[in-house]
Formats: structure tokens, sequence, C-alpha cells
């Protein structure tokens, strides 16, 4: 019963909600409205399933002192300072100067932009040491981001700049063949991709809904 | 170790203190570099231009801090030009990350612009549930939002009263570094025919190109490049200018790390080959 329930809830809705995109009737509608507002209920309480997943996790790598233990204690005092100054003053606490805002504003907005600014850094490094002309698939690869890397920034005005002769040429060409990169082979390739997943949604959708795949409902069946 | 190998193995510090320096030097000493617009770009700029004053926009703040330096600007942008226009803008965020960011923007714009909260500009803040929210906004946005980010009810709030739903929205733009703009494009536009614009980070810019040419996106921002562009058309110089000097240099100089990466490889890769004919 635990398994059966769930897939024939799954087939009930996913076979009504499919009917139901067909149907632009007022009954159809009202069930529609009232499925997206039990959807965002259902959404909250999956969040707070997840915050209460994480405490749990850290708190029994804490309690068995598991590899990088100190690691929990400052996600789960993180977590803690997070819920306790976003209580604390309710509707308030995401006014300026508010404790709240004061973690946010100074700890967690310089934290994160410092974690993906240091992706330029690496890509500087693995743009030195890895990115070779080896085969001739690479050094189109190469071409292309060269072009492109160059053609989306301002680099034709340092020729300007610097009284080059030719800076007209590379203003009006150089963001063009970028453009045309990424109009025509990116995007083709991009599309070739989008379809196949677009296709392998669909059939995933349908499997789930007819109970073939069952791995959302967990353990190893 | 011949000197190719050793100069393709050198200590990675040394590429990081190049970076460093050729990010903060142009902050320092900016060059003014002259900024070219391109068509996505441009689209979205006449797209806000053609709408009639008073048609809302929605514009959602769909990314976190880590991406803030890279977004923010556009976002900034963006609302200078509808304020200007006196095009109200809704503001919805559907990432945990995204609230504070959105308070903090729109408050110091409208601060600036003088634009009234709840007339000039609203702010509903954040839903769980991507996908559901986008839809329940084609229906009526009292379905995710009863009540915006201040907690008024959205039948109080005077640019809210005349909104129910997509219908009643003139353009939608989602700010990301996430695919939430593929959503939008997927619900607000595939079903409710909703205009969809995007601002997304420059590597993800090339993601969204497909759905410029089939018009699902009418027009595309894409990282501060795109900020700056928007900036200029808008001729309000901020972070997106400044930061373009600093892109440049970066981008400038990762493409002469990948020149001399190369040519050391190609001069190792001789000197092994004479060595081993050698050998033979």
């Amino acid at each position: 019963m635990r398994r059966e329930l769930p897939l024939a809830i799954c087939f009930i809705m996913g076979v009504i909600m499919t009917v139901q995109f067909f149907i632009p009737h007022r009954y159809s509608q009202w069930l529609f409205e009232n499925m997206l507002r039990w959807l965002i209920i259902v959404f909250t309480f999956a969040l707070i399933l997840g915050i209460l997943s994480l405490i749990k996790l850290h708190i029994q790598k804490v309690q068995y002192r598991r590899r990088d233990w100190l690691y929990s204690i400052v996600a789960l005092t993180g977590l803690g300072l997070s819920l306790v100054t976003g209580f604390m003053k309710g509707p308030e606490s995401i006014s300026e100067g508010q404790p709240f805002m004061t973690l946010y504003n100074y700890v967690q907005i310089p934290m994160q932009a410092t974690m993906f600014s240091l992706l330029a850094f690496y890509i500087a490094s693995a743009a030195f040491r890895t990115f070779r002309a080896r085969t001739l698939e690479a050094t189109l690869l190469l071409i292309a981001a060269v072009v492109v890397m160059l053609g989306r920034v301002s680099f034709a005005a340092i020729f300007k700049d610097l009284s080059l002769g030719f800076s007209t040429w590379v203003e009006s060409w150089l963001p063009g063949f970028a453009e045309w990169v990424l109009d025509y082979p990116n995007m083709a390739a991009k599309r070739g991709i989008m379809i196949g997943i677009g296709l392998g949604a669909i059939s995933t959708a349908l499997k789930i809904i007819l109970g073939i795949e069952r791995s959302w409902l967990g353990g190893g069946d | 170790m011949n000197i190719f190998e050793k100069f393709l193995y050198i200590d990675r510090r040394w590429i990081f203190i190049l970076v460093a320096l050729a990010v903060a030097v142009p902050l320092v000493f900016p060059l003014g570099l002259a900024v070219t617009t391109s068509p996505p770009v441009e689209n979205v700029y006449n797209e806000i231009e053609s709408l009639k004053p008073g048609t809302p926009v929605l514009i959602s703040v769909d990314y976190d801090p880590a991406t803030q330096p890279e977004l923010g600007p556009m976002t900034i942008a963006l609302l200078r030009h509808c304020i200007a226009r006196k095009l109200p803008v809704i503001v919805t965020v559907l990432v945990p990350g995204g609230p504070g960011l959105a308070v903090d923007i729109t408050s110091k714009v409208a601060e600036e612009m003088g634009a009234q909260r709840d007339v000039d500009y609203t702010l509903l803040g954040y839903k769980v549930g991507v996908s559901a929210v986008i839809l329940s906004l084609g229906q009526d946005f009292r379905i995710s939002y009863p009540r915006d980010y201040y907690n008024t009810p959205l039948d109080e709030i005077p640019l809210m009263k005349n909104v129910k739903n997509y219908n009643d929205v003139g353009l939608v733009v989602s700010i990301s570094g996430t695919v939430i703009p593929e959503y939008w494009v997927a619900y607000a536009h595939e079903r409710y025919g909703q205009k969809v614009a995007a601002g997304v980070t420059a590597v993800m810019a090339a993601d969204f190109y497909p759905y410029l040419q089939t018009g699902q996106l009418v027009g595309l921002v894409g990282g501060l490049k795109g900020a700056a562009e928007y900036e200029k058309l808008i001729d309000r110089p901020a972070d997106g200018l400044k930061g373009m000097d600093a892109q440049t240099i970066v981008h400038l100089l990762i493409v002469v790390f990948i020149i001399l990466g190369n040519v050391a490889y190609i001069f190792m890769r001789r000197a092994k080959k004479r060595s081993e004919a050698s050998a033979r």
C-alpha cells in the first residue's frame, strides 16, 4: 500500500492535469488554479523538509565526528543565526540596519560574490594550462572562444585609443563575427541538445505517470 | 624539463596575481573604453520604449548574491529605464537568496529617482516553486501573492488594482544566473503569450540564443557587457560601464594566456619529437 497509493495519486493527477491543459472550461480553470495553490503549499513543505534534512545531516556529522565536522558547526551556526535574526523582528527584520539584513549584506553577499568571482582566476589558469590546439576540433573551439571573448568586450576600443589604424575594421568585424558564432554554430548545437532534452523530459514524465519509472518513491525498487 | 615545459608548469599563483592586477588596475584607473551595443540588448530597450506609459513591467529578480556583481547593474539599468518611462514595475523573486537584493536595489533606485512604492513600483517578494508561481501569475497574481513583501494585501496596492494576470503586463524580464528564464519562456510565453526578455550571466548567454531566434525571448541582456550596453542606451553610465574596462583587460589577458600556452606547447612538442628522433 505504501507504494501503490503514491503511484495511483501520481497516475490520476498526471492524467487529469494533462487532459485539463486542453480544456478551457471554467471548471477546468478552477481545478488548475486550485492545483497551483496546492503545488505552492507542497513546495513550501518540501523546503521545510529540506531544511530539517540539512540540520539532521550536519548534526550527525558533528555527533560522530565525521570528516570536516567543524564545517558542519559553521553551517549550523549560520543557519541558526539567520533563523533567529529573521524571526526575531518579524517582517521588520528585512529593513536596513536590522541584524538579519546586516548578516545578509556583510556576510552572505560578499561570501557568495567571492566564490563566484574565483572563477576568473581558475578560468585564466585553465586557459593557460589546458586549452590546447591539439586537434582540428580543438583548434576550431579555441578560435571560436577567442573571437567570442574579444567580441563581447570593448577590445576594439583599445585599438582606437592607441590610434592603431585598423580599429574601425576590428570594431565592425569582431563583434559581428562573435554574434555570428553565437547565432549559428552555437545555436545549431544548442538546439539539438534542447530537442534531445525535451524528448527525454516527455518520455520520463510519461514513464513516471504510468508507473514505469519508480525511483522517485525511494528505495531500490 | 626544457624551458617550454618549465613555462607551461609555472606556479599558478603568478597567473592569479596577473588576473588580480588586470581586474584591480582598471577599476582604480578607469580607461573609459567605448562600448558598442548589440541587437539582443537593443531589442529589450526598444521593447520597453514601445510600451505606453502606465503599462506595468514585471522584473523578476531570479538571482542570489553569487551573481549580484554581474546581474545587479542590469537590474538597476532596467529599473531606471522603466521608472523614467513612467512604466510601473512589479518585482518578483524566485530564488530564496534574492529578496534582500531586490529590497536593496528597488529602494535605492526609487530613492534616486523619486519613485513611490506601491505607485511606481511594488515588491511582491519571494515565493517557492518556480513553475507553479509563473503559471499562477498567468491566472491571477493573487494566487501566489495575496500580499506583497511588506505584507500589504495586493488589492490595497494602487499599482496592482488593475493588474490581474499577464494580460495586464506589458513585458516580463527575468534576470537570472540559472535556467529560470527558460521557465518564463515555457510557462509565461508559451502558455499565456506573455512577452518575455531575459538578463543572464555572460557564461549563460549562449544558451538563450535559440529563444531569441524563435521570438520566444524579445531580447537578451548578457553579462556585464549587456548591462554596460543598456546603460549606454539609456545614457546613464554606472557600474556596468565601469566594470567593462576590467573585464576587457581580463579577457585580453586570458587570450594572451591561451596564445602563450599554445606557443609553448607547440615548441615543447617539437623539442620532444627532435629528442625522440635523435635517440633513435
